[in-house]
């Protein structure tokens, strides 16, 4: 098994970036119909990911919920063709990873000019740069094997307590004064309890 | 009442003293889960078998999926499911390495790499009108190094590029109202030939310099009879039509660019002949007409002179024709006798040479043969080998193969409409249970393995090695009942009208069958399924009976056609029996009422306003009028605005001699404005879910009671400019306003209205609470709203002492017409991501915490905690609320990526979620389906009644023996102590 390196988010950060960038609407068609074009960029991972390996074939761009749906280029760029002026909504779905969605203003004034927004974390992007928000990791890690693991667990607890009484009572044992000692082992023995336990305060009294 | 109250406390204590999340390792992955991957139902095959390489056959399905199947295995080499308005119109491959799908009624043009499926290319094509469209990839036409395809859609002919998807000409036919039907392209030439109708009355043929797009000439000829619209191509300069009346076949021949008709009645081929109709497939100057339910095969002689060649019976299906060896074409027959089908491949020039004839052995549960593709290989004898592909009845798609069927992949389970449980047999006395543990040994042994996978320790083959022991183990493939309900069938209800009974272990199917119509008459040979009821369910009673299922399916696609009922022993998969209704479906009404062999009692509404009792029996007559007065039910009117309720009346014996049919009134109505409201989602209860307290108990051990009724639906509208997508409305302009409505009496319980938001609404009703996910176009996010309605009237109940000395209103009867006293308290969140659709997890007896089951617009379902959605969440809860389990409100829900219920897996296409209580109180089964199937059992409190799987019972048992061991050897040391001591 490939030791699995759990991904702190600043490192999905730098290691994943979307870049959205938008083009002039489509020069033939009707007047309020416009295109949008961006691009998903996901840098190769670095085995951090679990049996899926964030490939372009399969990642979905979605517009408005679902009402359009497109794939990515081998360069990452995709188009919506079509789009009508307006507030939309583009979502991206790819294994592995978490986008935001994106808020895309196509402005019918300006020829279709688009404006875009994370709408997670409300930042324009002006820069036309979408910053992800992590990559997702779908199981649990497995913790390594250590002994504290195996001593934590409820045998693991029996064990070492017996450990304790049969090790370290006979040395407790030593430290309690004999006359004491005698007394209680009178008791004992006047009370007659013939359990295992009663063995124990004999064991240390045998020095 | 008290001691569930203090159940219920407890087990709140117990419940919140951890944050619960599904999660799971990655080597737990198929423990519990299964995932089957479907493709549709197959309309178009293209195969790719090069010598170098795998042989592959690329298909686009009615789900709109396009997908590269492997030859050999019918597995999956890579799919792609396009949107859901996105169909596909056709496919091909281009240049031997891309593929080519036009979709989206040919204005979307994608290129696909062929061994990857990554898209190379994707093209917007221009488009004015609705019309048919046509690809079309020639092979061997070239232009200044660009291959071009032809593409015809939305009265426009594109030239693309198929190297980079460019376009490189278009012709614009929208002014003419020109349809092209067949793109033909002569060998040799760079001219290509358009023949299309104008307003199917004339035929145009265009020549085209397929280097510019310019029309080098047109002629176009009339026809006043006017076209059907069929159209067969027999030869690179011919085609075959029918006319409008379908009893003339015309010729029309275009050689070099001049129009020829020749008209041949169809009675002059065959006698007594109706109205015929050509079939698809291209064959070589031969066309195939199905007349009077006989397939006849047209032969086009050199001058357009038809003759017929052959005919063979209406249940025929044919390939397209597929150039073999020497110049011949071949095409393939497969036809039905009896439980077997025939497939002949024959060639078209000479129909009595026979390439291949072979019978196989048919599933009867298949259907007929549906669709036909071929595919020929060169054998090692250097002889002809043909392999087929064909779709069936019920969506399956099979390859056949030297007489013998390859492989076969059930596509219908990628169209599944209805879903119910149904039990196991009984583990019947005497029948010995498989040996699973063999003997102490290996049991001991498999333990070490375990124990070293949980520490970590196990190298790859032990790791194979305990995924193969648990599978076995757990024994969870049985065909019978199992102690915890985890065993059961999912019985599946497909669009093809076929029954599918998975078992939750492992995902097989355990029996199917394809629904028969009882009357078998003309018109409706195979009804469609539309839902499917528990029928019959024995526990109490009737335990020697097998418990059955009701199909309820219709004859035709409209709602005013008749209805069937089909009813299914669950066990053996066998059809009890099946009946015509004889009048419409219009909604089918479940009643909480069963008779002495637990048949359950239902309503089916007909389109006349009556409604028809079932089963029709005596006994049920008896049962059923004894609670007449109190069978309720309504219906909504999404489009005009109107929710109905609705009462019995009486029988309607006075208009026919039914004794099981009523007349129905009107008790009540609400209607919502028109101009404002717009009905675009209702919700209710599910009816057998079961909830275990009314009371819920606040952190200052304050008493609230929940409004727990049956007879509540949800009710969202939106103002009419908000029904469309997102962006197609300012905030301004829409409000999205949702309801609590009594049925019984109408009355509205709560309204609550969202300013400046819209749908599509995605509800989830459970117990006494709704939550629904909407867009917020204020805040240009999705929201997610809880609303939980709680009963006022009982609130006085608080004083324990009442309860003790028994003066409490508690036992008081509740009736609907009582008038609640109820409030909400409801509470809105952000949510990150579209949503297809919302569950809840049900269990057997209601005690376990809730989780939502959240379809994503990724085609993943996200396991969400009702405690997320929970209205009573503040900013900062005292510490009293946090030991309670509240969670500080944050504004919007998180997404924790390892509470996908999926983990890494896609539920392709996904259409709904299904989850069933399994006996074990922690525990519940999920169905998640769409063209994908997914199943996992889920534990949302985890496993607080039972161990888990993974629990380590070797180390259990090295404890224990090792506790014994150190036992006796202080035990013996002692002894020798004390024996050495008393020498002393």
């Amino acid at each position: 098994m490939t030791p699995i390196i759990r991904s702190s988010p600043v490192l999905a950060f730098l290691v994943l970036q979307i870049c959205l960038i938008f083009t002039l609407p489509c020069s033939s068609g009707s007047e309020d119909s416009y295109k949008i074009t961006g691009r998903v960029r996901i840098p190769p991972s670095r085995g951090i990911v679990i049996g899926h390996t964030a490939k372009f074939s399969n990642v979905k761009v979605i517009l408005n919920g679902g009402q359009n749906l497109t794939f990515l280029r081998p360069d990452g760029y995709f188009t919506f063709h079509k789009v009508p002026a307006g507030t939309h909504l583009i979502e991206v779905s790819a294994m592995g990873y978490l986008f935001s969605p994106v808020r895309v203003d196509v402005s019918a004034r300006h020829r279709g000019k688009v404006q875009a927004t994370l709408t997670e974390t409300r930042r324009s992007l002006t820069e036309l740069v979408l910053e992800p928000l992590r990559e997702e990791q779908y199981y649990e890690v497995r913790e390594p094997f250590s002994i504290l693991s195996i001593v934590k667990s409820p045998m693991g607890l029996m064990v070492g307590f017996m450990v304790v009484v049969v090790f370290l009572m006979p040395k407790l044992m030593e430290n309690i004064d004999p006359e004491e000692m005698k007394q209680a082992q009178e008791e004992m023995r006047r009370q007659g309890v013939p359990s295992l336990s009663s063995l124990l305060p004999s064991v240390g009294a045998s020095r | 009442m008290a001691m569930a109250i203090r159940f219920t406390l407890l087990l709140l204590l117990f419940l919140s003293s951890a944050i619960v999340s599904f999660s799971l390792y990655e080597d737990q992955v198929g423990l519990m889960d299964w995932h089957q991957r479907y493709i549709g139902k197959v309309k178009h095959a293209v195969f790719h078998t090069q010598k170098t390489g795998r042989k592959r056959v690329i298909v686009s399905t009615e789900e709109n999926v396009v997908a590269s199947l492997d030859l050999r295995h019918g597995e999956i080499f890579w799919r792609h499911v396009l949107g859901t308005n996105d169909a596909i119109d056709g496919v091909d491959i281009a240049l031997g390495k891309y593929v080519i799908t036009l979709s989206s009624e040919g204005s979307a043009l994608r290129a696909w790499n062929l061994p990857d499926g990554q898209m190379v290319w994707e093209t917007s094509l221009h488009g004015a009108q609705h019309s048919k469209s046509l690809l079309s990839v020639p092979t061997n036409l070239k232009v200044d190094k660009a291959y071009p395809i032809l593409v015809f859609g939305g009265g426009y002919l594109h030239a693309v590029s198929a190297i980079d998807g460019e376009v490189l000409w278009k012709k614009d036919f929208t002014a003419e109202g020109f349809e092209v039907q067949r793109v033909l392209q002569p060998p040799g030439s760079s001219i290509i030939y358009v023949l299309g109708f104008v307003n199917s009355s004339e035929a145009v043929v265009y020549q085209i310099d397929s280097k510019s797009g310019e029309v080098v000439a047109q002629k176009n000829m009339a026809f006043p009879a006017g076209f059907s619209g069929e159209i067969s191509s027999v030869s690179s300069d011919k085609v075959v039509v029918l006319d409008s009346t379908r009893s003339i076949l015309v010729t029309i021949g275009f050689l070099d660019g001049d129009i020829s008709f020749q008209k041949t009645s169809i009675s002059d081929l065959v006698e007594d002949s109706g109205k015929a109709e050509i079939l698809s497939p291209l064959l070589s100057n031969m066309l195939a007409v199905k007349v009077n339910k006989r397939t006849i095969f047209v032969r086009v002689g050199g001058e357009g002179k038809l003759e017929v060649v052959d005919s063979l019976s209406d249940e025929t299906a044919m390939s397209d024709s597929l150039p073999v060896a020497d110049d011949q074409v071949a095409f393939a027959s497969v036809h039905h006798e009896g439980s077997k089908i025939h497939l002949m491949v024959k060639l078209v020039d000479d129909l009595d040479t026979v390439l291949l004839r072979e019978s196989i052995q048919m599933d009867q549960h298949r259907g007929r043969v549906h669709k036909v593709f071929i595919n020929n290989y060169i054998r090692t004898d250097r002889s002809n080998g043909f392999r087929a592909l064909i779709v069936m009845e019920d969506h399956s798609l099979l390859l056949l193969q030297q007489g013998a069927i390859v492989w076969s992949r059930e596509e219908g389970l990628a169209s599944v409409t209805d879903v119910t449980t149904a039990e196991l047999p009984v583990e019947k006395d005497g029948v010995s249970v498989a040996k699973v543990e063999h003997t102490l040994f290996d049991w001991l042994k498999g333990h070490m393995l375990k124990l070293k996978g949980t520490l970590l320790l196990a190298s790859p083959e032990d790791v194979a090695a305990i995924q193969e022991m648990r599978m076995k183990s757990s024994g969870r493939n049985k065909l019978t009942r199992d102690h915890n309900g985890f065993r059961k069938l999912f019985i599946a209800l497909t669009r093809a009208g076929k029954l599918f009974a998975l078992h939750t272990g492992d995902g097989r199917i355990v029996w199917s069958m394809l629904l028969n119509s009882p009357s078998k008459s003309e018109t409706c040979e195979r009804p469609s399924g539309i839902s499917l009821y528990q029928w019959q369910v024995p526990h109490h009673h009737a335990m020697d009976e097998n418990p059955s299922v009701l199909v309820v399916g219709r004859c035709g696609s409209d709602s005013s056609a008749p209805g069937v009922l089909s009813f299914v022993d669950v066990y053996t998969g066998k059809e009890i029996s099946s009946s015509d209704m004889g009048h419409s479906v219009v909604q089918v009404m479940p009643l909480p009422f069963t008779d002495s062999t637990e048949q359950r009692l239902h309503l089916i509404a007909d389109t006349n306003g009556h409604v028809h009792l079932y089963p029709k029996t005596s006994e049920a007559l008896s049962i059923f009028q004894h609670e007449f007065q109190n069978v309720y039910w309504y219906t909504v009117e999404a489009d005009e605005g109107i929710i109905r309720g609705h009462a019995m009346k009486s029988s309607c014996s006075s208009e026919t001699a039914d004794e099981y049919c009523f007349t129905t009134r009107e008790l009540w109505t609400v209607v919502f404005p028109s101009e404002s409201e717009k009905v675009i989602s209702t919700l209710t209860r599910k009816p057998n879910e079961v909830v275990h307290t009314q009371a819920k108990v606040n952190t200052d051990q304050d008493l609230l009671y929940k409004y727990v009724s049956r007879n509540l639906l949800f009710v969202a509208t939106v103002s009419p400019k908000g029904a469309g997508e997102i962006g197609s409305a300012t905030p301004e302009e829409s409000t999205l306003v949702v309801y609590l409505i009594d049925t019984i009496t109408g009355r509205i319980l709560h309204r609550l209205s969202h300013q400046g938001c819209q749908g599509p609404v995605h509800a989830v009703f459970s117990e006494n609470w709704v939550v629904y996910h909407y867009f917020n176009l204020r805040a240009h996010k999705y929201e997610v709203t809880v609303v939980e309605i709680y009963d006022q009237s009982r609130a006085e109940n608080k004083n324990v002492w009442k309860l003790v000395l028994g003066k409490h209103n508690l036992t008081a009867p509740i009736s609907s017409y009582s008038r609640p006293e109820v409030f909400t308290k409801s509470q809105s969140y952000f949510f990150a991501q579209s949503v297809k659709t919302i569950a809840v997890t049900s269990t057997a007896k209601g005690i376990t915490s809730k989780q939502l089951l959240i379809g994503t617009i990724g085609d993943q379902i996200l396991a969400l905690d009702k405690r997320f959605v929970d209205p009573r969440r503040t900013l900062n809860p005292s510490q009293a609320e946090k030991e309670e389990g509240i969670i500080p409100l944050t504004d919007s829900l998180p997404i924790i990526p390892q509470s996908y219920i999926t983990h890494s897996l896609k539920v392709e296409g996904l259409r709904g979620i299904v989850t069933a209580p399994a006996k074990l109180e922690s525990t519940t089964h999920v169905f998640a389906y769409g063209v994908d199937l997914f199943y996992t059992r889920l534990a949302p409190s985890k496993t607080y009644d039972s161990l888990t799987d993974d629990f380590s019972y070797a180390l259990l048992l090295i404890t224990i023996v090792a506790l014994v061991a150190a036992i006796y050897i202080t035990w013996v040391l002692s002894e020798k102590k004390e024996l050495s001591e008393k020498w002393r």
